[in-house]
């Protein structure tokens, strides 16, 4: 059957009280963006409660539901069949077609489900359901009602038209993007980062990243990924700004006067101050990073400590408690784990001790920092002048 | 200023070969099948094209068959030529310091049964000629080695292995993979006893996407590509034409005025060779190929991060070959040369054309010069 409207879902947005029609608003106009570079011709209307996507031209199904599929707060997608207000006699042969067109094989057992929002239409809503369900075994004997677990529901909704449909494909939930705030990812070619990102954003929150480029150390190949890492991002959490940073000069002063074991955790700290700040210039209300307990040395929670001393913003790490192996299920699923294992380094070997410390202590880090006293306000303030700043989309 | 030396990996494409290209997409764009004469000028243009590139190999114009390029080349020459004559035998004999066009090929043919001996190299990248006689058997049906090392620039002694091939057995398959050979040094299939012979035209300053491969006469090979017969059933699919004739004008460019342009090349070469190993803590290993130069650097971590620096001051070149550096593994050829540890990770190919001029060698040099100190700094501690 070639369905000319879907139905949208949405659960938490119902609990919003009176931000609701705020929460709608922004999750219509986030699916208006999804759909504007898909081939056809949409329009996405509210209605009590509802949202309607209604296609007006031919358009390719499983493009549409792939993007819808990407949009935070939808939960349902529902191909639905809209007919105008009609009669039992007629509407019930529309019924009957409809179950015709959708399933080949009968043999199944279903449960009418009508919804009598019209409190005109002549008949009552369990009324409608008895005689659903008599018209459809009368057609089809290879069906069965079964009331308690349907193989299909078959949803019935009186409106001022009439809506029809049996299969809701699920959305990915959380709130629609742009409903709580901006965050500051920071952002590696690595497997972790974009997971975070995606993680937070499902949440409604808006993203900026920032990335730490390290040239000659590093390569324009390793920028040009983090930048693909974005993009699929941004494809469930729209337009991603983008501050690439210049963080040779940093690393390298770092390298030359602090000791070996410590290189990783200071420069973290750096990352993260250049981070917050960044975030404060562009309004965020919080930082974002892939960090995940002892993955690294860099992520014991001793290190972890000690970077986040430098913060105070909040820092959301959403793959905290993750496995490994969650987490690349994660990637796989939004698409980034095939860009991220591309083996391009974005952080020069050179710049990894051999044995890092992976008890730090807060104390030892700061004295180690007082060696960089002399010069390093002035390239973090460097670094932040003359970051290059992009729309990822 | 910016300084292109990373001709090995491909090369920029001049005005004439663009000029024809253009003809023939804008004008000349037959399909030399079609029987009206828009196809017989299509066709015009590919057998020109043979007849111009058999002149510099001193072969038959029907000895040349179009292709993708170099890897296509190699692929049709080792799949094609084992399996034309498997039953011969399945023994097959290359070298460790083949490209990865080569080498994987190989690979396969040895899942489905053949045999393969790989010959060492000395520490210039020659092959042994003793370990090639030994390796010969009656089973031999096929041997390729290729004419100039892309990493380092050895030239290999094609003549004497073509002789030593055939007066063991006048049947052996000779294929040479002269990607990074041919346009440089003067190739005579006849005398060096070829059999097969591969050439990419986005190495000699022709476009990329096409190349060929020279099958003697008689010499059986089966086919890799089956569908419209063209190429006398060999290469299905329409010539290439566009392709082909910018790759002839190419080839025709190379040779003509040959030894001026050879000799300018060869100048450029030393001249970087001679003030890049003036630097302290630098060395060359490379061969005699004119436009080829290896060079490590002592005390660098990663090839990749003085490739980036020097880059950034608009000087390009390349960390082992382009095409093996897209993955970690370290060069082939760097360790079949029993290069120490600690230059594996630390050697840059740098690769002239005949466009390169000396003032850009100063430049290069003037720029590894000042990049490559502040590098040195930072190895693993």
């Amino acid at each position: 059957m070639e369905f000319k409207s879907f139905l949208i879902k949405y659960a938490e947005i119902g609990t919003k009280g009176k931000n609701r029609y705020v929460f709608e608003d922004i999750l219509c106009s986030n699916i208006r963006h999804v759909l504007r570079p898909i081939d056809g011709r949409f329009s996405v209307r509210k209605e009590y409660g509802r949202i309607f996507v209604d296609c007006h031209e031919e358009y390719d199904y499983d493009e549409l539901v792939e993007a819808l599929q990407r949009v935070f707060g939808i939960v349902g997608i529902c191909p639905v069949l809209v007919v105008p207000d009609q009669p039992w006699d007629s509407l019930s042969k529309v019924i009957v077609d409809f179950v015709d067109e959708c399933y080949e094989d009968k043999n199944f057992t279903f449960k009418s489900h009508c919804r009598r929002i019209n409190k005109n239409y002549p008949m009552h809503s369990n009324d409608v359901n008895m005689e659903c369900g008599a018209v459809l075994l009368t057609a089809f004997p290879e069906l069965r009602v079964d009331v308690h677990h349907p193989d299909v529901m078959i949803h019935i909704e009186l409106r001022e038209q009439i809506y029809i449909y049996s299969v809701t494909i699920p959305g990915p939930g959380g709130l629609p993007v742009g409903t709580n705030g901006t965050a500051m990812l920071l952002l590696s070619g690595g497997i972790d980062s974009p997971v975070a990102g995606y993680m937070i954003s499902k949440r409604g929150v808006h993203l900026e990243a920032v990335y730490f480029d390290a040239p000659p150390h590093t390569s324009l190949q390793a920028k040009q990924k983090v930048i693909d890492l974005a993009k699929q991002v941004a494809k469930y959490s729209g337009a991603i700004t983008l501050h690439i940073v210049h963080f040779t000069e940093i690393q390298e002063e770092i390298y030359h006067r602090c000791p070996e074991d410590e290189i990783t955790i200071i420069m973290r700290r750096y990352m993260m101050r250049i981070a917050q700040k960044l975030a404060a210039m562009d309004h965020c209300q919080a930082l974002i990073t892939g960090e995940s307990i002892g993955q690294v040395a860099s992520q014991t929670i001793y290190s972890l400590q000690v970077t986040n001393a430098v913060c105070t913003y909040p820092v959301f790490r959403p793959c905290i408690g993750m496995d490994k192996q969650e987490i690349v299920s994660v990637a796989e699923k939004i698409k980034t784990y095939e860009t991220s294992i591309l083996p391009y380094e974005d952080c020069c070997t050179v710049f990894v001790a051999k044995h890092p410390v992976t008890k730090p202590k807060l104390e030892d880090i700061e004295q180690s920092e007082t060696l960089l006293a002399d010069v390093i306000d002035a390239m973090v303030d460097r670094a932040i002048e003359t970051r290059e700043v992009m729309k990822v989309r | 200023m910016e300084v292109y030396f990373d001709n090995a990996a491909t090369t920029q494409v001049p005005p004439e070969v663009r000029a024809i290209v253009d003809q023939v997409m804008d004008m000349d764009y037959g399909n030399p099948s079609s029987l009206h004469a828009k196809g017989a000028i299509a066709s015009k243009y590919v057998n020109d094209a043979r007849e111009t590139i058999a002149r510099t190999l001193k072969c038959e114009p029907k000895e040349i068959l179009f292709t993708s390029g170099g890897t296509e080349s190699n692929n049709m020459a080792l799949i094609g030529g084992a399996y034309a004559n498997e039953r011969r035998g399945k023994h097959i004999i290359t070298t460790r310091i083949e490209h990865a066009s080569v080498y994987n090929p190989l690979l396969y043919l040895e899942k489905q049964g053949f045999e393969i001996t790989f010959l060492p190299v000395d520490q210039n990248g020659v092959v042994d000629l003793d370990a090639l006689r030994q390796a010969l058997r009656p089973d031999t049906i096929l041997v390729s080695v290729m004419m100039v090392n892309n990493e380092i620039g050895t030239v290999e002694p094609i003549e004497e292995i073509g002789a030593i091939i055939k007066r063991f057995n006048h049947e052996i398959l000779f294929h040479v993979d002269a990607i990074q050979a041919y346009g440089k040094l003067k190739i005579s299939v006849n005398r060096s006893k070829i059999d097969l012979l591969s050439v990419s035209g986005h190495k000699i300053h022709g476009p990329k996407g096409v190349g060929f491969l020279y099958i003697r006469d008689k010499v059986k090979i089966s086919p890799l590509i089956y569908g419209g017969g063209q190429q006398r059933d060999l290469r299905s699919g329409t010539e290439n034409v566009p392709g082909i004739a910018g790759l002839a004008k190419a080839a025709q460019l190379m040779y003509d005025d040959y030894s001026t342009k050879n000799n300018a090349l060869k100048k450029v070469k030393e001249a970087f060779l001679e003030q890049v190993t003036r630097l302290e803590g630098v060395f060359s290993h490379s061969g005699e190929a004119p436009h080829i130069v290896s060079i490590s650097f002592q005390g660098i971590a990663r090839a990749e991060t003085l490739l980036h620096a020097l880059e950034a001051k608009g000087v390009y070149c390349s960390s082992g070959s382009a095409c093996s550096s897209n993955h970690p593994a370290i060069s082939g050829t760097l360790k079949a040369i029993g290069l120490e540890e600690e230059f594996l990770h630390a050697t840059l190919r740098f690769s002239f054309s005949v466009y390169s001029t000396l003032e850009e060698v100063d430049y290069a040099v003037r720029v590894i010069a000042e990049e490559y100190p502040k590098l040195r700094g930072f190895v693993k501690r």
